[in-house]
């Protein structure tokens, strides 16, 4: 704060819109003070956030209340626009997956996917890509949905002071990472899938620790259900809180948990599938309550049905490329971990320093200039922990993006807050945002 | 912390006097049936600074985006104009005047709207019981200086969960008059879309129950996405070498 900062940090400081009181916690007595000394008829309005650890990230909630009651109710948004969609114009499309995976930070294969399906479509490629390639996308994804969904559900909870749900989603999270730290190498942010494939093969050891990760999840999802399903104090807290029904959720463009927790069970794993999602045997689940609580259970059945893809994704990996077979996109060279860290592989690197001065040549090309893309315009759509994610891209025919467009689930969805809370309490405000599920990172880009 | 400053009471920053100003009497471009132009091809090789010696620096050629399709159209996406422009004609339209251009280009169906027409589309979409596209994804920008005359265009993109299927509504509009409806009364997941393509292309959608900007900030002057805007940076510094910004950099297109 700035050096005019007041002595007693809760005392107004006069604007011409009114006294403006700064909150900073455990002042709440003394700002109520205060506005009852100047008591007039007029509404409070509370700025939560932008850093208040409730609001998911640097979300500003805007909220106008008369005692209890929250009358209006707004979002503040944008304090995490990075500009990434503006940036992908300046990158080659095979670049463009660092970036795009850095959006919703919860979701990053999602990000790549609905890129790289994009890219693959103006490319006409999208037949060409080999089993194995989707396969362990489908397999990403899924534990994608799961480590997303663990991470609303602990942040929910911690949100409502439950710090035990907390402490156990972050702790099953950790077991995603972990695998996802194992194939790809990073925890976060992997730019793993790639236009026309994946940038590596599944490394040894993988597939035993999927399957251990199955096992473990399989034991620890009922906990869950222990320490929130059958909580009565935890279901009062989300029952009946944050309703939206089919009607408002179809109006508002609500997709995801939100649209199934209202009882339509649109997904776009079964209406418009993508990677071979059409070949999987799961179920989408409903509910009809519109709720907050419908949406939680949702959530949990929803990891419940990503692991039973994740075996069936590991049953039908056969050896097989992962990627497109054509050398003008597909990058000459594995990756191998080197005495300096991940790079090209030291075969490779033998042989276009050494024996192909063309292969060289074309190595050089393809990976400073980028391939090609035929102009056009495509969208491509996937369902995402949160909802429809989709991708509006355009090409010129040259080596870098037009335009890229994200429709991110959690932009739209943040748009329901003021329909959900408008009329309710302040504290179930916490409620209703917490099962939107919004990821600053996506909602800003 | 920025939040302590206040804010002119007036508002309007420089840069957006046109929102207001709707003086511009311009009209788009007529619309053919070929692709339209979206880049400038120079040379062989895609570079775009330093010397060509190969010889074919003189080559010169105009890329263009997919041209408009003839009937059939191939699967459901016949029915639904049929539908669209059978619908079209009962309230008094005419298809051919509101459809400009039906693109179908990699298995996706495009109809480029007359601006004018655009609410009633969208409607007759939403409502009509044989095409019923309930669910909007939003608006996405594009901003194509090579396009004289309708430099900016908004893509709609509408899926019927119904029916399930998928088309894109594509609306473009003269840099110089920025306007098209807003369709928020239709779809109001819109109105934060719509905010944000005003935001990034400076589209201005008239009707909108409150156009303003929605990720940058609220004095921000330009608008950051057209292709004019430069992307901006600063040239560091990597093991010695100076790595200039990143639209800086040698590309090739």
């Amino acid at each position: 704060m700035s050096a005019t900062h007041a002595t007693r940090p809760a005392e107004p400081r006069e604007t011409t819109e009114g006294p403006v009181y700064t909150v900073t916690g455990g002042d709440w007595d003394e700002v109520s003070q205060f506005a009852a000394e100047r008591a007039d008829d007029e509404k409070i309005i509370v700025n939560m956030g932008p850093q208040h650890p409730s609001t998911h990230g640097v979300l500003r909630l805007i909220l106008e209340i008369d005692g209890e009651t929250v009358t209006e109710a707004r979002c503040g948004i944008g304090y995490l626009h990075t500009g990434i969609e503006k940036n992908l114009e300046y990158r080659t499309w095979t670049q463009g997956t660092t970036f795009v995976t850095r959006m919703d930070y919860l979701t990053p294969f999602y990000n790549e996917a609905a890129y790289c399906l994009g890219v693959e479509k103006l490319l006409g490629i999208t037949e060409d890509v080999p089993e194995r390639a989707s396969v362990i996308r489908v397999l990403l994804m899924e534990l994608n949905r799961i480590s997303s969904h663990l991470v609303a559900l602990a942040t929910g909870g911690m949100e409502l002071g439950a710090t035990t749900v907390m402490i156990y989603g972050f702790r099953d999270r950790e077991l995603c990472l972990d695998l996802y730290e194992l194939i790809t190498g990073l925890r976060m942010n992997h730019a793993f899938i790639r236009p026309g494939g994946l940038a590596q093969d599944l490394p040894p050891g993988a597939i035993d620790a999927l399957r251990e990760f199955v096992k473990k999840m399989r034991k620890n999802l009922p906990e869950y259900d222990k320490l929130c399903t059958a909580n009565p104090v935890f279901r009062a807290r989300l029952k009946d809180v944050g309703y939206l029904d089919l009607a408002g959720c179809l109006a508002l463009g609500a997709t995801g948990p939100i649209l199934r927790s209202a009882g339509l069970p649109h997904d776009l794993r079964k209406s418009d599938p993508y990677c071979g999602y059409e070949t999987y045997d799961f179920e989408v689940p409903t509910t009809d309550t519109c709720d907050s609580l419908g949406r939680f259970l949702l959530r949990l059945e929803e990891m419940r049905q990503s692991l039973r893809i994740i075996e069936q994704c590991i049953d039908r990996l056969e050896p097989g490329p992962v990627m497109v077979a054509d050398k003008k996109i597909a990058w000459p060279a594995q990756l191998a971990l080197g005495p300096d860290g991940l790079g090209n592989s030291l075969d490779h690197i033998k042989n276009i320093m050494g024996t192909s001065m063309e292969a060289l040549i074309h190595h050089f090309k393809l990976v400073t200039e980028g391939f090609r893309v035929p102009p056009g315009q495509v969208y491509t759509a996937v369902e995402s922990p949160k909802g429809e994610l989709g991708v509006h891209m355009v090409s010129d025919g040259g080596t870098r993006p037009y335009r890229v467009h994200f429709r991110d689930p959690s932009f739209t969805n943040l748009q329901c807050m003021a329909a959900m809370c408008e009329g309710g309490m302040v504290a179930d405000v916490i409620v209703a945002v917490a099962s939107i599920d919004p990821v600053m990172g996506g909602v800003d880009r | 912390m920025s939040g302590e400053q206040e804010r002119p009471g007036t508002g309007g920053a420089a840069g957006e006097s046109h929102v207001n100003g709707n003086t511009s009497t311009s009209t788009p471009a007529p619309r053919s049936q070929a692709g339209e132009p979206i880049a400038q091809r120079r040379g062989m090789f895609g570079a775009n600074n330093g010397g060509d010696t190969s010889g074919y620096g003189g080559l010169a050629r105009t890329v263009r985006m997919p041209a408009g399709s003839a009937r059939p159209y191939g699967g459901y996406f016949d029915e639904v104009a049929d539908e669209l422009e059978g619908a079209l004609e009962e309230q008094g339209l005419d298809p051919e005047a509101v459809i400009e251009r039906t693109v179908v280009d990699r298995g996706e169906l495009t109809f480029h709207i007359a601006r004018e027409h655009l609410p009633a589309v969208a409607r007759t979409l939403r409502d009509d019981p044989a095409l019923r596209f309930e669910l909007c994804t939003g608006v996405s920008g594009v901003h194509n200086p090579q396009d004289a005359g309708r430099e900016l265009h908004a893509v709609y993109h509408l899926r019927s969960l119904t029916h399930g299927r998928l088309i894109r509504l594509e609306v473009s509009v003269p840099e110089s008059d920025p306007h098209l409806p807003s369709i928020v009364s239709v779809y109001p997941t819109n109105d934060w879309h719509e905010r944000e393509t005003y935001d990034f292309f400076g589209l201005v959608f008239d009707g909108h129950p409150a156009l303003t900007r929605i990720l940058m900030p609220d004095d921000w002057i330009g608008f950051p996405q057209r292709k004019d805007y430069p992307l901006g940076g600063i040239p560091v510094e990597y093991k010695g070498a100076q790595i200039p910004a990143p639209d800086q950099r040698r590309s090739y297109s």
